[in-house]
């Protein structure tokens, strides 16, 4: 892993990132590489740190310590330059209300200094790959969240970057705008770009990512390709029994396979479908059901159910 | 820390941003810097002039409107800076979220702040020259010293901008605003000098006069307008100056602190 690290030439470069809110450590001492062209995804439950982290790569909240280079360059003392080939898509809606959708990108452009014809070139082009043309001049405070949100990602990438920042792409919105969503962003991975994202969406992480971070506290818990941390943390399938009885308790503790109890379900974690044969018909007819482990069965597996 | 490191020229695409805006709705905000000083000067000139009688500026007596056109100036010049950067630039700031879109771009924080309050001075000019065309025409202006009134409406313009600013760094909410309307804009309205000369007040009071920066304004347009003494308008711009100067540290202090964490 290291070596193929080394090798390929690294985007984003952090070790030992920290980020102190007076006195109190939201990043704490996190370590990872972002190889050019894959899509990396950062996982963490509210309050991991996931945020802050993507703030001090693209040079908007100083690091309180470690390193952190993008593109090989020092993000303290070369920001400008680096935030001039990034693009960012941020959580918040934060697009400018007094302006229309085609000013909005046009106006961006400005603020990368790029001259008026090559930007209504690139306006145009980003207009159609996100389907905006017809609503070019419509009010953004009239657009809906899907429409907002593709032209969020249309003026992040108004300056041709080689690395885009999604912080939570496609939260808020319905099924049909986050495929649209997922769709350009293979596209743009396709095209070489390299692509940093949050989510709280296991679906979007597991159909995106080629690398994933799973973070919780300011700290890494895990990392690697989703279908690693399937096999290594939950096995390939997952047992889960509704409303589980003590002696199907029982039964599940004697097994000896893996399995967190959380009161009303039970989930088993096998290797296999054959490895939960036998314990299947030890269950008799209770209610259960067994199914591919998915990524979102790691990530509570790994950050705890209670909520926060 | 000093802010000059920080700042480029692309500061200019942010006011160009401002200015587009302005300009898409140019005849609602042209409108105010022409009708109100007519109406001022109607109301105040035929109203309460015929009562004052005549007034004494730098050796010459003039008629009541013609003494409080300048004033009337600056007090536009006042209103359109303070209000620009503080309820404009705080709901850009806070609610539109214009600033985070900014600095994910190569524009520092610097660049944006300092954008900023050139837009609100720049604002304020705008409105002198609109304004000037109806004093002008009354001809209450002089010329070509009434030409000065440019420099020194950017510059008083600088003088509440900066100020408005540091307020905006340091308000929670756009209800606070009325608070330094009430404590600092309304009072210094009254003792600006731009309806009565400020000498004539108690001490304690002259003295508060000529702190504030609205005061040392209205005695430079008057000088400009009207003629009078070239050096006390001098002293003012030069205390406008450092009124603005004093302000725009602090305010890209206040907003580091409150963006940038």
């Amino acid at each position: 892993m290291r070596e193929k690290e080394s090798a390929a030439p690294a985007i984003i470069e952090a070790q030992g990132l920290v980020k102190s809110f007076a006195g109190a450590a939201v990043v704490d001492g996190l370590s990872f590489c972002v190889p050019s062209g894959r899509i990396f995804g950062i996982l963490g439950p509210n309050g991991a740190g996931k945020t802050t982290t993507i703030r001090m790569v693209y040079g908007f909240s100083p690091k309180s310590q470690g390193l952190l280079r993008v593109f090989g360059l020092d993000i303290d003392t070369r920001w400008r330059e680096i935030r001039s080939r990034i693009g960012v898509c941020q959580q918040d809606n934060t697009l400018d209300p007094d302006l229309t959708v085609e000013k909005n990108l046009l106006v961006f452009a400005s603020y990368f200094s790029m001259p008026r014809a090559e930007a209504k070139v690139r306006t145009e082009e980003l207009l159609d790959f996100f389907a905006l043309k017809e609503r070019k001049d419509s009010d953004v405070r009239e657009l809906s969240g899907g429409l907002a949100r593709r032209l969020m990602l249309a003026r992040a990438l108004i300056n041709q970057p080689e690395l885009l920042i999604l912080d939570e792409p496609t939260s808020g919105l319905d099924p049909q705008s986050r495929n649209q969503v997922w769709d350009r962003l293979l596209t743009l991975r396709a095209q070489g770009i390299t692509i940093l994202l949050t989510t709280h969406y296991m679906d979007e992480a597991a159909t995106l990512c080629d690398d994933i971070l799973i973070m919780d506290h300011g700290r890494e818990l895990v990392r690697g390709t989703p279908a690693e941390l399937i096999a290594r943390h939950v096995g390939q399938v997952v047992l889960e029994l509704v409303e589980p009885d003590q002696q199907a308790r029982d039964l599940v503790t004697a097994s000896s396979l893996t399995y967190d109890d959380l009161g009303r379900r039970l989930l088993v974690y096998a290797s296999s479908f054959e490895d939960l044969e036998l314990l299947g018909e030890r269950l008799g007819n209770r209610r259960r059901v067994a199914r591919p482990s998915t990524l979102e069965d790691v990530f509570l597996r790994l950050t705890g159910r209670e909520l926060r | 820390m000093s802010p000059w490191g920080n700042i480029s020229w692309r500061l200019w695409r942010v006011w160009a941003r401002n200015a587009a805006v302005y300009m898409r709705t140019w005849r609602i905000n042209f409108l105010p810097p022409l009708a109100e000083p007519a109406l001022y000067i109607w109301a105040f000139g035929a109203g309460l002039g015929g009562m004052v009688g005549r007034m004494a500026v730098g050796g010459n007596f003039v008629g009541y409107a013609a003494y409080i056109a300048p004033g009337l100036i600056a007090a536009s010049v006042m209103w359109q800076a303070f209000y620009e950067n503080t309820y404009a630039s705080f709901v850009r700031m806070y609610y539109q979220k214009t600033f985070d879109a900014m600095l994910a771009t190569p524009l520092s924080l610097e660049d944006v702040i300092t954008a900023e309050v050139l837009w609100g001075a720049s604002k304020s000019l705008a409105g002198t020259m609109l304004m000037s065309l109806v004093v002008a025409a009354f001809g209450f202006i002089r010329f070509p010293e009434g030409l000065w009134l440019a420099p020194l409406s950017f510059l008083g313009g600088l003088a509440f901008a900066c100020p408005g600013m540091w307020i905006t760094a340091k308000t929670p909410s756009v209800e606070n605003f009325n608070l330094p309307v009430f404590l600092f804009i309304t009072p210094m309205f009254l003792v600006s000098g731009a309806f009565f000369p400020v000498e004539g007040l108690p001490g304690w009071a002259v003295i508060l006069a000529k702190v504030l920066p609205l005061y040392h304004l209205t005695r430079a347009c008057r000088w400009a307008c009207l003629g009078g003494s070239g050096l006390e308008a001098l002293t003012s711009a030069a205390y406008l100056a450092l009124f603005a100067g004093i302000f725009y540290f602090m305010a890209v202090r206040a907003m580091r602190k409150r963006l940038i964490n």
